[in-house]
Order: structure tokens, then C-alpha cells, then sequence
């Protein structure tokens, strides 16, 4: 319950949450990066494990992906990598079910664990599905967050907040990882109608670009999660630093 | 209802047709891997279907349109000169005949009516050779429904006849860069365009592949196919059913929807021919019941080419239609069960097939049932013994294929 209980800790103490995203093998100095963005005021951070067929992903992070493919990257060897990390923070593997499936339910769990890996989110594997997986990862420790969309009805929205760990991922948009211009619709109604079932923390998701965006966005919930944004910085070059510098934007935003 | 004008309307679904179990399984493969944002809609149109099905109204309209719009019944064919040629009796199931060419309208309109019935005003479809994305814009003309489809960039320049036929249609169609531009990454870009989109959009999924409802739905609109078959072969041949029944397998929804009309009769061997491409030791092939492993794509586990690493690869099939790197999970559990069998036939035994059946019929088939009778013409008299009865269904017309065949044959293109 380690990512559940750091993140519930940081909020109590009067923090709103941010998890930046970074994609897994992207780059030789991608650990760096995640290092950087842990310094930055990160309170988790999502490591992408690319699959090639990202459906609810974006153009940003659909690139991405396929640039650490074409790196080498592998499922195992990011794990693995992350393992290295040492970061106080914890971290949280962000992928699809079918690299998943592939390694075996049991055993990528196992790899999480041994890694020092705390949750899993895998978009794909909504609440009805979980079953397999989640039995898997229970065993090991491992938290597996789920998503709420802002098309799930109500009596559903409970029992995804009751099944989640670590954290429930409020999506505040209609749409895939991006950035947009501008805070969504969905947004206040998804934190308010996570907040109105669940203590557990509630972080929204998609979309969020700017540091005013997360501002506005984590009024809504306990904290936000930034994906594109970043990531964006990375493909165009930006390394460690550059992540330093936009993850610490948004943390100095989020804490005036 | 108008009353029909031609001939009697036709008969769905007949006979009671397995169910999946659970959510959408099919033994262990099916079910609905989807984001959280799409399942209510999964969960709307699997009510929707199931209401609509054991509708009288509904089943009313939809044999209305299959009978007077889209052309059914569509015949069986005896093949006299193919028959001698291979030393078989072939029939063929002719889909080609349908409107608009495929057997893809079958499904296209039963979807276009529960798009109305759940009130949404756009569709949006994936397509690989065409067929499928020239049926959806049919259908949303028909209906007066707007439409978007998906379709590889490289599908977009080998099938340019069936974009052009979209676009007068009144569909946007829009080329997917993506992964390998093919009909996988149009899928992907479908399923990312109704993340966004579903409350207003129906995403019009055109084979059995998919999340639950839709290998199972997709399969009862194309049921119809078998379903007339297996009487109009019974008419033929004397109260006989036929010995073998073959289709090609992308997806699989022509091969599926032939088989549910044969499934309960054990004596009758059903064969799924998937592409074999360049041949299967090289790689570059779409078979994925004979080289596929177990996996999650597009909605449903069922059977993938894929790395070790769990990375989807690219299919090769220069047939369009079936250049995919899944199938449906029914195919995947019949597989398994060893109900039907699946065989391939590469690049070159389906222009060989296509041949055949030209020269021998006056029947130009597309490339992809092409593969079937490519498949036959190799193991007449070998697998498929000399003087059995082999029900073939053609799911569609060659016109398509016309240009990238000349070019093949010739070396020169077509003016």
C-alpha cells in the first residue's frame, strides 16, 4: 500500500498531488529523467512501457513509443531499468494488457514487485476484466489503479473506486492523451463525482498541459497527472533538464 | 414496411445459434479490453442488439432491406468447368452479387438500423480493402447518417477504385499514417476517434473482431450467409449437405457467418484460409490461427502476431482484406476446439485462384476469397479428396483488385 499511503500522506499534509509521465526507453538517459522529475517535486511518477498499439494514446505519446521500440526497448528491460532507480518516490508502470498477458499475469507482477515498482495501470483492463490480473498483482503487492471515465455511470463509478489502488485515475476528457488548449467540460464533474464516493486519492488525468491547466484541474480532485506535456518536451530534444524544469513548474504552481 | 418486390424476404437466423458465455467469451477468447470511457456504450449496444434481435419489427426491416436493397438471397453457383478442372464439385456461396459487392452490407445494415434505434446521427468504420467502409457509407447515405472512415494510408493507394467510391458516397475518408498504415492501425485510430466521440458516434466495426458485442453481433447479421446456403445446397444436392466449407479468414466475418449455417452438422468440414503472403517461413503473412499466440487487441483476446516481447507485428497479405495480425476470437475457440480447421494460401496461389476462377466461371473473384479457391486448386485431389462436394463462399467481386493484379501480371498499370 505504498503508493496509496505516500499519496494520501502528501495530501493530508495539505499537497495537491502531481505524477508526471515519462516514457520507459526513450532515449539512453530516460532513468535520468525520471530522476529529474522525482527532484522536481514529483509526489509518483507514471513509466510508460510502449506497446505498439496505443489506443488511448495520443499523437505525443504514440511517437514516443514508437521511438523507444525502435531504441530496443522491451517490457523486461524497463522494469528492470526502473529497478535501478532509487528514487524516494514511488513509481507506477503505465502499459497495455497484451505485453502483459504475454510475459504472464503472474510473473510480470513478480518483476513489478522485485523491481520496487509500487502500482500498474493498464487502460485496457477495465473493471470487468481485471479479475485475472488483479488476483495476480494483489498477491505481490502491486497497486493497480483504474480508471473512471466521465461516461461511467454512477453505481459502476463506485465499484471503480472500491476496486482501485493507490489512487483512482479520474479521465477528464472525452478523448486520448494529449494536450489540449484547454481544461475540458468533463473535468470538475469527474473530480466531484470520484471525491462524492471515494476517500481514496483522486487524480485527473489527459489533457493537461500548462501549469495554470493543473492548477484549474486539480481544484477539482486531489492532484493531476501530466503525460503529453512532457513527453513533448522529450521528443523535441529537451533531456533531464528540460524535465526539471517543466515538472517544477508545475509543482511550484500547484503549492502557491 | 413496404411489402417485398422481389421474391420472398429472406429468414434470419433460423436456428438457435450459439451465444457467448460471460462477458462476450468464446471458451477463453472474447471479451471487452476496451477503455473505461467505451464501456457503457459496449453495454448500450449490447442491450440495443439484444432487443433488436428478437424484435419482429426489427427483423422486418432488416430482411426488408437485405431482400430489396442489398439483393438477397444471393445464389449458390455450380462451378461445371472448375469442378472438372479440380476433379471436386464446387459450389459458390455468391456474395460477390450483393449491393455494393461484399458480404459486408449484410452486417453495415443491420448495424445502420440500431445506430437509428440508439439515436446517433454519425458512424464511423475502419476499412482495409474498401469493401467494408464503401458498405458503411452506403448504409449512412441510406440512412442520412454522417460518416467517417478510417483507412491505411497504404490501403489508401492499393484500393484508390473504393476510396473514390466512399468519398461520391458522401464519407470522409481519412488516411491513417500510423504503425504499418494498414487495416490494424485504421482500427486503432477508430477506437481512438470513439474515445472521444461516443456519445454521439456508433463505431460500425466491420468484422467478428472487436470487443463483446461485437465478434458475436457482427457474426448474427453475417449468419445470414450460411444460413441460405445450407438450404440452397441442400436444394442442389438432393437433401446432401456438402462435404467441405471454405472461406477466407481476415477477420473473419464472411468465413464465420458461412460456418454458424453449418456448425451443427459434424460431417461438414469447415475450412478457414487465411493469407499466407509471401509464405509462412518468411514472416510476412497474415495467418494468425496458424501462427498467432494468444493476446489482447483491439477489444478481445483472442489469437495475434506478435513478438516476443508481446508487440503486435505487421501482417502481410497483398490482399488488403486480410492483411491483419488477428482474428476473431471465435475463429481463435473453433480453432482450438478443432471444429474448423485453418489453412493458408499465399500471394501467388491466390492470383492463381483469382485466374482460375475467371477463365473457368466468368467469375472474377476479389483477392481475398481468391485465397480459398487458390487453396482448393492446391489440394484438390490431395487434402481435399478427388469427387467430394466443396461449398466455397466468394465474399466478394474482383473489380477492386482489378488494377493492382494488371500490374502484377502485366508489370504495367492499368490507364
Amino acid at each position: 500500500m505504498r503508493l496509496e499511503s505516500h499519496l494520501r500522506a502528501r495530501r493530508d499534509e495539505g499537497h495537491k498531488l502531481l505524477v508526471p509521465y515519462v516514457t520507459g526507453g526513450l532515449g539512453a538517459g530516460w532513468l535520468d529523467v525520471v530522476r529529474a522529475v522525482a527532484d522536481a517535486g514529483a509526489d509518483a511518477i507514471e513509466i510508460g512501457i510502449p506497446f505498439s498499439d496505443p489506443v488511448m494514446d495520443g499523437r505525443t505519446i504514440q511517437e514516443a513509443s514508437q521511438r523507444a521500440l525502435e531504441l530496443g526497448a522491451t517490457p523486461a528491460k524497463i522494469v528492470a531499468e526502473a529497478g535501478q532507480l532509487e528514487v524516494e518516490v514511488p513509481l507506477v508502470v503505465m502499459t497495455y494488457c497484451n505485453p502483459v498477458l504475454h510475459a504472464g499475469y503472474a510473473r510480470f507482477a513478480a518483476e513489478l514487485n522485485a523491481a520496487g515498482i509500487d502500482g500498474a495501470i493498464l487502460p485496457d483492463l477495465p473493471l470487468d476484466e481485471i479479475g485475472e490480473w488483479a488476483e495476480a498483482a494483489d498477491a505481490t503487492g502491486v497497486e493497480t489503479v483504474l480508471l473512471a471515465a466521465p461516461t461511467t455511470p454512477d453505481d459502476r463509478l463506485r465499484a471503480i473506486c472500491e476496486r482501485s489502488r493507490g489512487f483512482v485515475y479520474g479521465v477528464s476528457l472525452l478523448g486520448v492523451t494529449g494536450e489540449r488548449d484547454q481544461v475540458a467540460h468533463q473535468a470538475a464533474e469527474m473530480g466531484r463525482r470520484c471525491k462524492a464516493v471515494t476517500d481514496k486519492p483522486v487524480l485527473l488525468g489527459l489533457g493537461i498541459s500548462t501549469p495554470a491547466q493543473a492548477v484549474e484541474v486539480a481544484g477539482f480532485a486531489d492532484g493531476v497527472i501530466v503525460g503529453s506535456a512532457l513527453v513533448r518536451r522529450l521528443l523535441d530534444g529537451g533531456g533531464p533538464e528540460a524535465a526539471r524544469e517543466f515538472v517544477g513548474s508545475l509543482r511550484e504552481a500547484l503549492d502557491r | 414496411m413496404t411489402a417485398p418486390s422481389r421474391g420472398t424476404p429472406v429468414r434470419l437466423d433460423p436456428v438457435d445459434a450459439p451465444e457467448p458465455t460471460g462477458l462476450g467469451r468464446f471458451g477463453e477468447f472474447g471479451g471487452r479490453f476496451v477503455p473505461e470511457t467505451l464501456v457503457p456504450a459496449l453495454e448500450e449496444l449490447e442491450a440495443e442488439f439484444r432487443t433488436a434481435w428478437s424484435s419482429d419489427e426489427f427483423r422486418a426491416e432488416l430482411a426488408d432491406l437485405l431482400t430489396n436493397y442489398a439483393g438477397r438471397p444471393t445464389p449458390v453457383t455450380e462451378c461445371h468447368r472448375l469442378s472438372e478442372r479440380l476433379g471436386l464439385r464446387v459450389l459458390l456461396k455468391r456474395e460477390d452479387l450483393t449491393h455494393t459487392g461484399s458480404h459486408k452490407i449484410n452486417n453495415v445494415l443491420g448495424q445502420a438500423l440500431l445506430t437509428r434505434r440508439m439515436g446517433k446521427q454519425r458512424v464511423i468504420a475502419e476499412t482495409g480493402a474498401g469493401m467494408h467502409g464503401v458498405a458503411t457509407a452506403t448504409a449512412a447515405a441510406l440512412f442520412g447518417l454522417d460518416c467517417l472512415v478510417f483507412m491505411g494510408a497504404v490501403d489508401v493507394e492499393r484500393q484508390a477504385q473504393n476510396v473514390f467510391r466512399m468519398r461520391l458516397l458522401g464519407a470522409e475518408v481519412v488516411p491513417v499514417e500510423s504503425g504499418s498504415a494498414t487495416l490494424k492501425d485504421a482500427i486503432n485510430e477508430a477506437l481512438r476517434d470513439w474515445v472521444a466521440t461516443v456519445e454521439t458516434t456508433h463505431y460500425c466495426i466491420g468484422s467478428v473482431v472487436g470487443p463483446h458485442p461485437y465478434p458475436w453481433m457482427v457474426r448474427q447479421f453475417q449468419r445470414i450467409v450460411g444460413d441460405e446456403a445450407r438450404e440452397q445446397c441442400r436444394v442442389r444436392l438432393d437433401g446432401a449437405d456438402p462435404d467441405y466449407v471454405l472461406a477466407c479468414v481476415g477477420g473473419g466475418s464472411n468465413a464465420i457467418g458461412t460456418f454458424a449455417g453449418f456448425i451443427d452438422l459434424p460431417n461438414v468440414r469447415l475450412i478457414g484460409v487465411e493469407a499466407g503472403g509471401l509464405g509462412l517461413a518468411t514472416g510476412k503473412h497474415g495467418a494468425s490461427v496458424s501462427r498467432g499466440v494468444p493476446g489482447v487487441l483491439h477489444g478481445a483476446r483472442s489469437l495475434f502476431l506478435q513478438d516476443e516481447d508481446g508487440q503486435i507485428l505487421e501482417a502481410h497479405s497483398m490482399s488488403a482484406g486480410l492483411d491483419y495480425p488477428g482474428v476473431g476470437p471465435e475463429h481463435a475457440e473453433l480453432a482450438a476446439q478443432g471444429r474448423a480447421d485453418y489453412v493458408y494460401a499465399t500471394d501467388d496461389e491466390a492470383v492463381a485462384g483469382l485466374e482460375l476462377l475467371s477463365v473457368t466461371e466468368g467469375i472474377v473473384p476479389a483477392l481475398e476469397p481468391a485465397h480459398a479457391i487458390g487453396w482448393l486448386a492446391r489440394e484438390a485431389g490431395r487434402s481435399v479428396p478427388a469427387g467430394t462436394t466443396v461449398l466455397v463462399t466468394l465474399s466478394g467481386r474482383g473489380d477492386k483488385d482489378a488494377a493492382q493484379v494488371a500490374e502484377r501480371l502485366t508489370g504495367e498499370q492499368l490507364e
